[in-house]
């Protein structure tokens, strides 16, 4: 009990910012519209998802480009369960998270027992999610290509996670998730586990003769962060109330997954929260610039493809400008200024 | 050296099924349709080589996951498109334009926006060609529009008088059909897969490629620019899917995301045949297309990519440095 009272004392100054960013982000649905909300949810899906690979690949340095196994795998866990066994969303999102952990033991067993690092494991991870992707493109079970439609419960079912009269509370719920997992992701930091994540990633060698097991961290790493990014793709099939091979699996969901992470901050407790939050502001601006430009930039009006150029734009110039994310700009401008 | 003999076991077990296959009673009624999977797999595998062959030199040297390859073959598909459309240009003469135009755009690219982020971790590298392949494929589509193309080369459907032989094409071998354009978008890539095998291993500049990928620093100290050795590498590699681009446009739908799609199996292809290895990259796009062809004709039902990714992790795992590379782990 001694160990778990000091896990809580070196926390206490991030979970009272965990207090302060729960309650900003808790006040948004109470001034904004129907739209904007569900844009809000998505973003917050998709900051569980980039928490869930954050600690895989920022905490444990094991770049994966593959998360959507993960999300996808809790995605039609949720789906299958409640439409052909009518389990609850709630237990599906468990299950899921399970399921996912599971398959990210097998598959990080097999690839780190055979020494995958660096560009390969993220080859290997990619190739496992488009693996999935085909496999449930042709399963007849869940919908093949066409997907899974949930059937709507009408009005607010708590049990069935659906909350048609007031999307607020599917946003709450989810920020409950969210703050849950953000919880758990402080304590893993500050606990030995997460130190000896850290360990292996800045220098493995060096990190096993002072005996530390890196499999084992490893391991414990990426089932946690499976088991995280399931929970949001579970919630995204609640969300959208529809899924399919290409949304839970798709190429594009692992470049999504990652990319809040990297803006905000790899391997910081706050940066996928932050990156998704800049992201959908971002992303919000450009569609609305191009769907109603100012005058002098009438011809850009409903031009399809222009906002994924401009948002291409601003992700290479981040890049290049800021490589360790904003929170990492951040810290290099304030240890500048010190100086 | 080491897996010599084991290799010949290999070949001699293939030789064994391979016979066996013929005498089956499904070797009867489905020897057609064998031959056109065989043949159309090495086809478009010549294809997969070409495009691989750059990636690789590029991941082989600079270490770089390059997401943008795929982008910069979809450029080079548009630009031997519209030369077609408009002037009239022959797609195999707008390969002495592709080439050179996707040179200087690769040796822009990385002067500009890889060279600042070499020293950065891989994902920002990944990332980095990422946005350029979004900004690339988007450009396409606020200029084209998403709808496919194509182009019907007059000539296509000829008959060659070649002295002893006539070929009326498409041209039949044991039954499989052969077109034209594939089988010269086939014969380029061999000959420029040997040409860039030339460049690699008999030239001073593939000299100091190849010390710039074993050992940037020693490379650096015996007096060559790596910073410079990696432009030109990256402008080789996209010169690659210039000639890629160019030559699949008779027989490809044109679209932004045309060269995407190249881009993954042009991965598998690299770690098949080993970073930075041409006869890696031309042997292993061979495999990779008679594996998708033999997927689809024997696991009914499935993508043809599913065999392919199999492959591919199998490799991943029991040799990741590829059938040709060497051993550094």
């Amino acid at each position: 009990m001694s160990r778990l009272r000091r896990i809580a004392q070196a926390s206490s100054r991030d979970l009272m910012i965990l207090a302060a960013v729960v309650t900003v982000l808790g006040l948004i649905p109470l001034g904004v519209s129907r739209f904007t909300l569900s844009v809000a949810t998505t973003a917050l899906i998709f900051a569980l998802a980039g928490i869930g690979w954050n600690v895989l690949s920022g905490f444990a340095g094991q770049f994966s480009f593959g998360h959507a196994a993960y999300f996808g795998l809790g995605a039609y866990t949720v789906a299958v369960t409640l439409t052909e066994f009518s389990i609850s969303p709630w237990v599906g999102l468990i299950v899921g998270g399970v399921i996912a952990a599971a398959f990210g033991l097998l598959t990080g067993w097999i690839s780190f027992r055979f020494g995958l690092k660096g560009a390969y494991f993220a080859l290997a991870t990619f190739a496992l999610a488009e693996m999935l992707r085909l496999t449930f493109n042709n399963l007849d079970y869940v919908g093949a290509g066409i997907g899974i439609t949930i059937p709507l419960a009408g009005g607010d079912d708590w049990g069935r996670i659906q909350f048609e009269d007031t999307p607020s509370l599917q946003y709450w719920v989810l920020l409950g998730i969210v703050a849950v997992s953000l919880v758990a992701v402080i304590a893993i930091t500050k606990s030995r586990l997460g130190s000896t994540m850290l360990a292996v990633r800045e220098d493995e060698d060096a990190a096993s003769s002072l005996g530390i097991n890196p499999l084992r961290a490893k391991m414990a790493a990426i089932s946690i962060s499976g088991f995280i990014t399931a929970l949001a793709g579970g919630y995204y099939t609640q969300f959208l109330l529809f899924i399919d091979p290409d949304l839970a699996f798709g190429p594009f969901v692992s470049v999504a997954i990652l990319l809040r992470p990297i803006i905000g901050g790899v391997g910081t407790i706050w940066g996928p929260v932050l990156g998704a939050a800049i992201l959908s502001v971002l992303g919000e601006v450009t569609r609305s610039l191009v769907r109603e430009p100012p005058s002098f930039l009438q011809v850009i009006e409903g031009v399809n493809g222009l906002d994924q150029v401009l948002f291409g734009l601003i992700l290479v110039l981040v890049i290049i400008r800021a490589p360790d994310g904003v929170l990492g700009w951040f810290r290099r401008r304030r240890q500048r200024s010190a100086v | 050296m080491r897996g010599r003999p084991r290799n010949a076991i290999w070949a001699a077990l293939a030789i064994v099924a391979g016979l066996l296959l013929t005498q089956s009673t499904w070797w009867d009624t489905n020897q057609t349709v064998f031959a056109q999977a065989v043949v159309s797999g090495l086809l478009i595998g010549g294809v997969y080589s070409l495009v691989a062959m750059g990636l690789s030199l590029v991941f082989g040297v600079l270490d770089i996951i390059n997401f943008a390859h795929g982008a910069l073959m979809t450029i080079a598909i548009y630009v031997s498109y519209l030369l077609f459309l408009n002037q009239g240009v022959d797609p195999y003469l707008s390969l002495f334009i592709t080439i050179p135009l996707m040179f200087i755009l690769g040796v822009g690219i990385q002067r500009f926006a890889i060279n600042p982020v070499m020293d950065a971790p891989i994902h920002n590298q990944l990332l980095l060609t990422l946005g350029i392949a979004i900004i690339i494929e988007n450009l396409a589509l606020v200029f084209f529009t998403g709808t496919p193309r194509s182009i019907e080369l007059s000539y296509a459907r000829n008959e060659f008088d070649l002295g002893p032989i006539t070929l009326d094409f498409p041209v039949k071998v044991f039954g499989a059909v052969v077109t034209l354009p594939k089988l010269i978008a086939f014969i380029m890539a061999l000959l420029l897969a040997a040409l860039l095998y030339l460049l690699i291993k008999r030239t001073q500049l593939g000299a100091a490629i190849r010390a710039a990928a074993q050992e940037p620093e020693g490379a650096e100290l015996v007096g060559i620019d790596v910073r410079r050795i990696y432009t030109i590498t990256f402008g080789i590699g996209a010169a690659c899917v210039g000639a890629a681009g160019a030559l699949v446009i008779p027989f490809l739908f044109v679209s932004p995301t045309a060269g995407a799609t190249f881009n993954i199996i042009a991965f598998i292809v690299v770690v098949l045949g080993g970073m930075g290895s041409i006869p890696g990259a031309l042997v292993g796009g061979l495999v990779i297309g008679l594996t998708q062809e033999m997927t689809q004709l024997f696991v009914s039902g499935s993508s043809k990519l599913l065999g392919v990714f199999v492959v591919f992790l199998a490799v991943l795992l029991f040799r990741p440095e590829g059938l040709f590379g060497r051993v550094q782990r």
